[in-house]
């Protein structure tokens, strides 16, 4: 039915979307219990709850392997729970619990590709069951072998006047399905009337043969709804029989379901109170806000801006546009805001790779964190991550001494790795620093002249310009391919995944002592001050932060040099001027210097002096790609994208970097 | 049962668009597009200058706050340019991701043209047939069918030769 599967596909991202968080959240506790290595009692029911969720849900959504594992989990939790004089062998629980949690995150991201979930744990299962086996072996002596598969015979009686006792005798095998195999069962046939009257007589009676041990299968079955008896014992195998009668009052079963209940809305509010109210938006709702709030912007200007309103004295008008102007600022400022995201959660996956890979290169590594709560937008968290990851690694696996190189040194054994954000001007800035060995010059060059990537000989080349090789792709100094680097393929897909987001990398290190990677982000690429001036018919906007300032220049304070180029000298310093006239091949009037208006511009390179007809004016403007068919044929030099002016028309967005 | 529905006015949909043809003139030819690419047809509008692209690009427009790039379909066909005037129009098109308005004399009409009436059309090395997917008769007219990927496929040797 197309109606269920519309229902489906929203539970499915709902549970996708808890899956996500109750990961990320299990994984930070383990994490923090490691290090302390102590599994508290508030830990324990934290995780035993999350488990639970997760095995509800799954079970729901009928991903049965994730629900059996989270059940075998959740059961050594509970075990744990019942028991706290226990003290088990905490750093192999943790490996199972990080096992388990990667597959389940291995299967939660096949889900959310579309494909089906169809890894297997029975391999993780038994290990847990096996752990929880040996648990109980320290308080009593085991029921049973848990390691085979044991033959049970059950009967299940349902309670008087329940009515439909085949219907439910039927669900109760569903429910059995992936936790046992059901040999035998009396009556063979549930689709009559017969023996709906034969299971009220006699009871449902099940051959079963499983996995799990004669609590676990108790447990579940008493789950069955309209219960009122239960007999389970072992079949063939066992060496004393245990007969496990139990008469449940109808009161008692559904007060055990009430319980149940309870214990899942306690555990919902908990998680719900630690995070201040909070609201989950789907993204694509925020991008058309983010649209529209654009187009305020653009109408406001179509408005305020008018050639219909130009040589009008209208006082009252200005007022009321300035107090619209205001009001639209704060909503876009508002909204901008709303999709801002702390770099935390990224910042606290790392902490799972350096754990990791701390175990599996013998390293002693801090990771220490910085400006966690810096705020970035949230399209920029979804490219950040995989890059910093990238950095992460490269740290440990290639600049960080191994613990024998470090004793020779005299720095501390314990290297530092330090992951800062923090925002400067309109861009935020994310730093990698290391206390490792840093990049060898020597060993880079060797490698660039393999490569055949010099230009200019070796000793022209500064540091940082050295240091910038290791962006090329294919680029490793590394003499042998680990599982975590030396392929070379890292490098330049971070510099492009950067680059995507506007960005930039820069290197910086000294030999013996450590790498900074500083990668520079700018917040909103969207909206931007701009002021607009003409060339000839042509009409261009330069963000306003990049114009040191604007005057007019004198037709004496033009240098040519004697191959032609110009220049000007401005307060001591000698500044190449461009003719953008002449750089976009633009028909205009103006040439003589006192007819137009030079404006300095500063990027990130040299400052340039720019010289056009006339500004025309400062304007908020809605940066717009060019369109694709330009887009993708090629890149136009010195335009960067596109804005409508308060007419109706367009003026192109320069981009300094090519025009400098 | 509603999927079935649906499903049904999906087809009957493009049915109705499959094999019509807007047509328009260009000299003394007529040119078809298929008219599930065509989006609208507007008037002349001022024409944003972008440097660095090939002569038949002329540049951008705003298109009520969607930027759209046109392409003269005269330089294109590398016919002489002739100036615009009020019946010239821009037909915008829309290929896989892109948009694009074409410039064009006139525009004619829209017709139905059977699959059977189109041929493909004579291995002639002229640049200007490579646009030609079709060539179709009505009655006593010959009709050239465009290639509309072909035409959005600036090849990039041809580009090479444009910059200087």
């Amino acid at each position: 039915m197309v109606t269920d599967h519309l229902i489906n596909e929203s539970l499915l991202q709902v549970y996708l979307f808890e899956c996500n968080q109750l990961m990320e959240q299990l994984e930070q506790i383990v994490l923090s219990v490691e290090e302390s290595n102590v599994y508290n009692m508030e830990d324990i029911n934290q995780i035993f709850r999350i488990m639970h969720t997760i095995k509800g849900s799954s079970g729901m959504m009928q991903f049965n392997q994730i629900a059996l594992l989270s059940h075998t989990l959740e059961d050594i939790f509970a075990f744990l729970r019942a028991n706290e004089a226990i003290t088990a062998d905490y750093s192999r629980l943790t490996d199972h619990i990080l096992d388990g949690i990667d597959f389940i995150k291995e299967e939660i991201e096949k889900i959310e590709n579309g494909k089906p979930a169809d890894g297997q744990a029975s391999h993780l299962i038994e290990l847990f069951q096996k752990f929880l086996t040996e648990l109980q072996g320290l308080d009593q002596p085991p029921l049973n072998s848990a390691l085979e598969k044991q033959i049970y015979k059950a009967v299940l009686f349902f309670e008087e006047g329940c009515e439909m006792e085949n219907i439910r005798a039927f669900n109760v095998v569903h429910h059995l399905d992936g936790l046992a195999e059901v040999l035998q069962q009396t009556p063979e046939d549930l689709m009559n009337e017969k023996s709906m009257e034969e299971i009220r007589k006699e009871g449902f009676k099940l051959e079963l043969k499983s996995l799990l041990s004669v609590e676990q299968l108790k447990e579940h079955l008493l789950e069955t709804l309209f219960l009122s008896r239960l007999e389970l014992e072992e079949g063939a195998g066992a060496s004393t029989p245990s007969d496990l009668d139990i008469e449940l009052e109808p009161t008692d079963q559904q007060e055990k379901q009430q319980q149940k209940l309870e214990n899942k809305l306690v555990s919902s509010t908990t998680t719900g109170s630690s995070t201040t109210s909070m609201i989950s938006v789907n993204v694509t709702k925020l991008d058309k806000l983010m649209d529209i709030v654009g187009e305020i912007v653009v109408a406001e200007a179509l408005v305020v801006q008018n050639p219909d309103l130009q040589d009008l004295e209208l006082d009252n008008f200005q007022k009321a546009a300035r107090q619209l102007h205001k009001i639209i600022n704060e909503l876009q400022d508002s909204v901008l805001s709303i999709r801002m995201v702390p770099l935390k959660s990224t910042f606290n996956k790392m902490h799972r790779i350096v754990r990791d890979m701390k175990k599996k290169l013998n390293k002693d590594v801090l990771l220490e964190m910085v400006g966690e709560d810096t705020e970035v937008d949230k399209n920029i968290i979804e490219h950040i991550s995989d890059p910093l990851m990238h950095l992460i690694r490269n740290a440990l696996d290639h600049g960080i001494e191994s613990l024998e190189e470090r004793l020779k040194t005299d720095k501390p054994l314990q290297a530092n790795i330090r992951l800062e954000a923090k925002s400067s001007g309109s861009d935020v800035l994310i730093i990698v620093e290391d206390d490792g060995k840093g990049l060898s010059r020597t060993k880079i060059l060797d490698k660039a002249k393999e490569k055949g990537l010099l230009r200019l000989p070796e000793e022209d080349l500064s540091d940082k310009d050295v240091h910038r090789f290791i962006l090329h792709p294919g680029f490793s100094t590394k003499e042998n391919v680990t599982e975590f680097s030396g392929r070379g393929v890292g490098m330049d897909v971070v510099l492009k995944n950067i680059e995507s987001l506007g960005g930039e990398i820069s290197i910086d290190s000294r030999e013996g002592e450590g790498t900074t990677i500083t990668i520079r982000i700018p917040l909103t690429l969207a909206i931007m001050d701009g002021m607009n001036i003409r060339v000839g018919p042509s009409r261009y906007t330069i963000p306003i932060t990049s114009i040191r300032e604007s005057f007019r220049p004198r037709e004496e304070e033009l240098i040519t040099d004697p191959e032609g180029h110009e220049m000007m000298m401005v307060r001591g310093e000698c500044l190449k001027v461009v003719r953008l006239n002449t750089f976009f091949k633009v028909d205009t009037a103006v040439s003589r210097m006192d007819e137009g208006i030079m404006l300095i511009v500063e990027d990130k390179l040299a400052p340039v002096c720019l010289f056009a007809d006339e500004l025309i004016g400062e304007q908020q403007v809605v940066v717009k790609t060019l369109p694709n068919f330009i887009k993708n044929r090629k890149k136009i030099r010195g335009v960067t994208g596109c804005t409508l002016l308060g007419d109706g028309s367009i003026s192109l967005i320069l981009d300094f970097s090519d025009i400098a | 049962m509603t999927e079935l529905v649906e499903a049904n006015s999906l087809v009957t949909e493009e049915d109705t668009l499959r094999g019509k043809f807007l047509t328009f003139n260009l000299e003394k030819e007529v040119y078809g597009i298929a008219i599930q690419y065509v989006v609208e047809i507007i008037g002349m509008q001022p024409i944003t200058l972008v440097p660095e692209l090939p002569p038949y690009v002329r540049g951008i427009i705003n298109l009520r706050g969607k930027i759209v790039p046109v392409m003269d379909v005269r330089i294109r066909f590398s016919k002489e340019v002739r100036a615009y005037d009020d019946r010239t129009c821009v037909i915008v098109i829309d290929i896989k991701d892109m948009s694009i308005g074409l410039i064009v004399d006139q525009v004619a009409e829209v017709q139905a043209i059977p699959e059977e009436e189109i041929v493909p059309p004579p291995e002639l090395a002229v640049s200007r047939d490579r646009f030609i997917q079709g060539v179709a008769k009505v009655g006593d007219q010959v009709k050239l069918i465009l290639d509309c990927e072909r035409l959005l496929n600036m090849d990039d040797l041809e580009e090479l030769g444009s910059i200087k």
